[in-house]
């Protein structure tokens, strides 16, 4: 079966969890054997892992004909494609786009991140898409995220081919309800055009249904997993330390719940002095959150690190005792199952769609405080919770396997190629 | 004759309410009263009354021909006294009617006998106690928490004085061998063995109301024809249910209550009888011994303990429990004991389990908690809370030993100043007396004594016989260490 797909992101230059996600996903997909995927990202930086899919920038896919010879084309962009695909490429170009701004390749420029102009970069990749789903056959298509839903309709309008798209975030778990009306718009759009929506947990499924008003029939859950990290992550030492550390990690925004992280942090530090809190990441309420742990008193025991990235992510997790994810509203939530992965017990809020898989962790509304606060306090004053949660968690994690998930997927690809017949 | 024992159990522990570790220290009240009763009283009403009642009317209708056995816990006791006392009511009528037998057991339907013989002993003997006040007559057949029992165990009861006790007939103990007879135990041969038919047993609990099950419907006639149709030397039938099974698992629309009070009309005409466990013994002769090396029960598929012990939290919990053991047995204060009762329950442990599968379903089905560990956690916080207290009776400095010996000579100095008193008085009199006769005969042999027995400071002379009769009394304590298990 040949799947087209759509993202953002692809590790290793990655912004966030979109880009693992669509990854992994990928390849458990090639896992299953029998896939040929072709994977469209804006930008592709050449030492991206390829073997388990093509991988076509968008960046260097001709919108406009430009005369250029093989050698030429070889210089410029060899390291990401073969120029036999350029100019297969350049010989379905459907209109003439040569008002755009074009490099010398007849290409469109894209950042491949998250610029200010956002809306107008993923728009141009919806153009791009338009060659490349001429270009290759396909039996499906398979957009990752808002960002390429556009590009998903495209690409369905101009082959006839079903659309899954694949929601790894909705707007409203990033703003708590106050949405953007454009990305909103956006999102619904591609939702109504899908043959199929894959959400990564049944709390994002409710959420396509309830909020964007989608047929339940047509929507599916299929849960995130994890890669399994690499031993020279595993095998980081640890830091010296008399004191037990707490950890929060990810974005310090309002949908990450900082701030009870730091209220329940408060009351552990009144019973236990042992015991360090680092926030670690960054984000618009870093500063709110600093004042914060001043406010309450306790800012020499609380630690922030600004943000992470690469080695430093795994490090942190190898010095921390407990991991805590207080997220307001969680489509998924990756980080927790890599904390479990490097043995590090994980308290997550019942509002993140990791709860729904998990089992070896301890669960608390995020809101409750008490409960979080209780939750740390037992980890680090019980070795007995601790151990076992560590142990038995790094046994779940190893059952969490992409290669289901992708199985799920490929199944949802039958059906909804049956279903079309 | 066949004789089938039915053996009705009734526990419930008192549940914890949810408890922070910013309460340690502040909150010594550990108990979910709204649930506790709740529950007590839900279930009094759909079962332990009208299952009473019941069993009262089978006796009543067939003098002499209907008897059974309860094995009540004294947490379930004490909730009943508390919340629905007239169920209490019910339970002495039953008693009264001399049809029926209440089983001995640990007094929180603890796990003392795996943990801690010396305080095994004493629950027992404090259930037994309460079961004898209450109901008038001590229990002679000893029935473990969930029927848990090995050869230790065996050695233990039987120094306690019983001859008899209920256990599990698990498959992997008895092999080929059925359990509708009665055994010995391998390592105390007095001891007599009676075990539990699980198939029979489940057939009502399980498959009454169980439309998908081969034999539905299960009538009365069809049930004691089995009993009936076991082969000849097969002579009892154990079956152990949990008395909440009545009423609410099968609710009474399922006629599950007219299924008991036909049951003696159908053995009647078949040749089966329905007797406690003290009447199977006097009639049966044990046709083997049996020998147990590891704990079996009557929880989970394993038939074992690992519902309580089976992971590092439940044994953690439990280490950090009866650490404390030596320690609360010193101490006095009435509420810290009442606490160590209620604090030693296996439901506590059961809810830490983290079986999966099968299994893993009941533990949740009856766990007020989200997970196993969440129950830990709450668990361990009222625990701390409790060690303080215990910690807070006597100085930690002091081992268990000396503090024991200290406490006597305490115990000791009391009565031992009294009658040093006592002495100086008559003597005070006989000086008196003395005087008056102004003819002073010679003293009596205890002078010499008096000008020390005068000082306040009597200790220098008490000390050493104290401590003698400290050593003597410490000396039951000292084999504790040796006898409790790992």
């Amino acid at each position: 079966m040949k799947a087209l797909m759509f993202g953002w992101e692809f590790p290793p230059h990655i912004l966030g969890g979109l880009g693992t996600a669509s990854y992994g996903l990928t390849k458990g997909m090639h896992a299953n054997g029998d896939m040929d995927i072709t994977f469209v990202i804006p930008k592709p930086w050449g030492d991206e892992e390829k073997g388990f899919a093509q991988i076509i920038g968008a960046c260097n896919t001709p919108v406009a004909w430009r005369d250029v010879n093989w050698d030429f084309v070889e210089q410029r962009i060899g390291k990401y494609m073969s120029p036999q695909l350029y100019y297969d490429l350049r010989d379905h170009i459907y209109a003439d786009f040569n008002y755009m701004h074009l490099n010398d390749l007849g290409c469109i420029e894209f950042s491949g991140k998250y610029p200010d102009n956002l809306v107008e970069e993923i728009n141009n990749y919806s153009i791009v898409a338009g060659v490349i789903a001429r270009t290759i056959p396909c039996d499906i298509i398979h957009a990752h995220d808002w960002l390429t839903y556009p590009a998903g309709i495209h690409a369905k309008n101009v082959t006839g081919k079903p659309l899954v798209i694949h929601v790894h975030a909705t707007d409203y778990d990033r703003s708590r309800g106050n949405v953007n009306p454009t990305v909103f718009g956006i999102e619904k759009d591609g939702m109504e055009h899908a043959d199929h929506i894959i959400t990564v947990s049944n709390l994002t499924r409710r959420t396509v249904i309830e909020k964007y008003g989608i047929n339940p029939d047509k929507v599916s859950t299929v849960h995130n997993a994890v890669i399994p990290l690499d031993d020279e992550l595993l095998n980081l030492k640890r830091s010296e330390s008399k004191d037990k550390v707490i950890t929060f990690l990810g974005r310090i925004t309002m949908q990450k719940g900082p701030e009870y992280f730091v209220e329940a942090a408060a009351k552990v530090l009144q019973k236990n002095k042992n015991v360090r809190f680092v926030m670690a990441g960054g984000g618009d309420m870093e500063q709110a959150m600093i004042r914060l742990a001043a406010k309450r008193g306790i800012s020499d025991r609380f630690h922030f690190t600004g943000f992470l990235k690469g080695k430093d992510v795994y490090q942190m997790f190898r010095d921390s005792d407990v991991y805590v994810m207080p997220s307001v509203s969680e489509p998924f939530g990756i980080s927790p199952l890599e904390a479990m992965e490097m043995g590090v017990p994980s308290i997550i809020s019942k509002q993140s769609g990791c709860a729904e898989i998990l089992d070896n962790v301890i669960k608390t509304d995020y809101w409750d405080i008490d409960a979080m606060a209780d939750a740390m306090h037992a980890l680090i004053s019980y070795p007995a919770l601790h151990n076992t949660l560590r142990d038995k968690g790094i046994e779940e994690i190893h059952g969490i396997t992409w290669e289901k998930a992708g199985k799920k997927v490929i199944d949802i690809y039958k059906k909804v190629i049956n279903d079309r017949k | 004759m066949k004789s089938v024992c039915f053996y009705f159990k009734i526990h419930q522990p008192f549940r914890l309410k949810r408890y922070r570790f910013f309460d340690i220290g502040n909150d010594h009240y550990y108990y979910d009263d709204f649930s506790n009763d709740e529950i007590i009283t839900r279930l009094a009403h759909q079962s332990y009354i009208p299952m009473a009642q019941t069993l009262l009317d089978m006796i009543k209708d067939n003098p002499g021909e209907f008897k059974c056995s309860i094995s009540i816990s004294g947490t379930a006791i004490e909730q009943l006294q508390l919340y629905v006392p007239e169920c209490i009511d019910l339970l002495k009528k039953l008693a009264d009617t001399g049809a029926v037998e209440f089983l001995s057991g640990t007094y929180a339907h603890s796990l003392a006998a795996l943990e801690d013989p010396e305080e095994f002993i004493r629950e027992v003997k404090m259930h037994d106690d309460l079961v004898e006040h209450l109901f008038g007559v001590r229990p002679s057949t000893f029935a473990n928490t969930e029927l848990i029992y090995d050869d230790d165990i065996a050695l233990l009861v039987n120094s306690m004085g019983f001859r008899s006790v209920l256990t599990e007939g698990a498959k992997h103990v008895l092999g080929w061998k059925s359990p509708n007879y009665v055994y010995t135990a391998a390592v105390a041969p007095d001891l007599r063995l009676l075990l539990t038919n699980d198939k029979l047993a489940n057939d009502i609990s399980m498959n009454f109301n169980n439309p998908s099950w081969d034999e539905y419907p299960l009538t009365a006639d069809k049930y004691v024809d089995w009993i009936a149709s076991l082969p000849e030397q097969e002579q009892v039938v154990n079956l152990y249910l949990s008395m909440d099974t009545f009423g609410t698992f099968l609710p009474k629309q399922t006629g599950i209550f007219d299924f008991l009070k036909a049951l003696p009309r159908f053995g009647r005409e078949k040749g089966v009888r329905f007797s406690t466990p003290a009447e199977v013994l006097g009639s049966l002769k044990p046709v083997g011994e049996l020998s147990v090396m590891h704990p079996i029960s009557d929880i989970d598929e394993a038939r074992d303990v690992s519902a309580w012990k089976g992971n590092e939290l439940q044994n953690e919990a439990l280490r950090k429990l009866y650490g404390a053991a030596e320690r609360v047995s010193m101490c006095e204060d009435r509420r810290l004991k009442q606490d160590w009762e209620y604090l030693q329950s296996s439901d506590h442990f059961f809810y830490m389990s983290t079986k999966n599968m099968a299994d893993g379903a009941s533990h949740a089905a009856f766990s007020p908690y989200d997970s196993p560990f969440a129950a830990f956690t709450n668990y361990m916080n009222v625990l701390g809370d409790f060690l303080v207290r215990v910690q807070e009776q006597f100085p930690e400095s002091i081992d268990n030993e000396e503090l024991n010996s200290l406490l006597l000579t305490i115990r000791n100095q009391a009565s031992e100043i009294d009658s040093l008193k006592k002495e100086v008085k008559n003597l005070r009199t006989n000086i008196l007396n003395a005087d008056d006769s102004n003819n002073a005969p010679v003293a009596k042999p205890e002078t010499p004594a008096i000008a020390d027995k005068k000082e306040p400071e009597a200790e220098p002379k008490t000390e050493p016989k104290a401590t003698a009769k400290a050593e003597k009394a410490a000396k039951p304590k000292a084999p504790r260490k040796n006898a409790k298990r790992k």
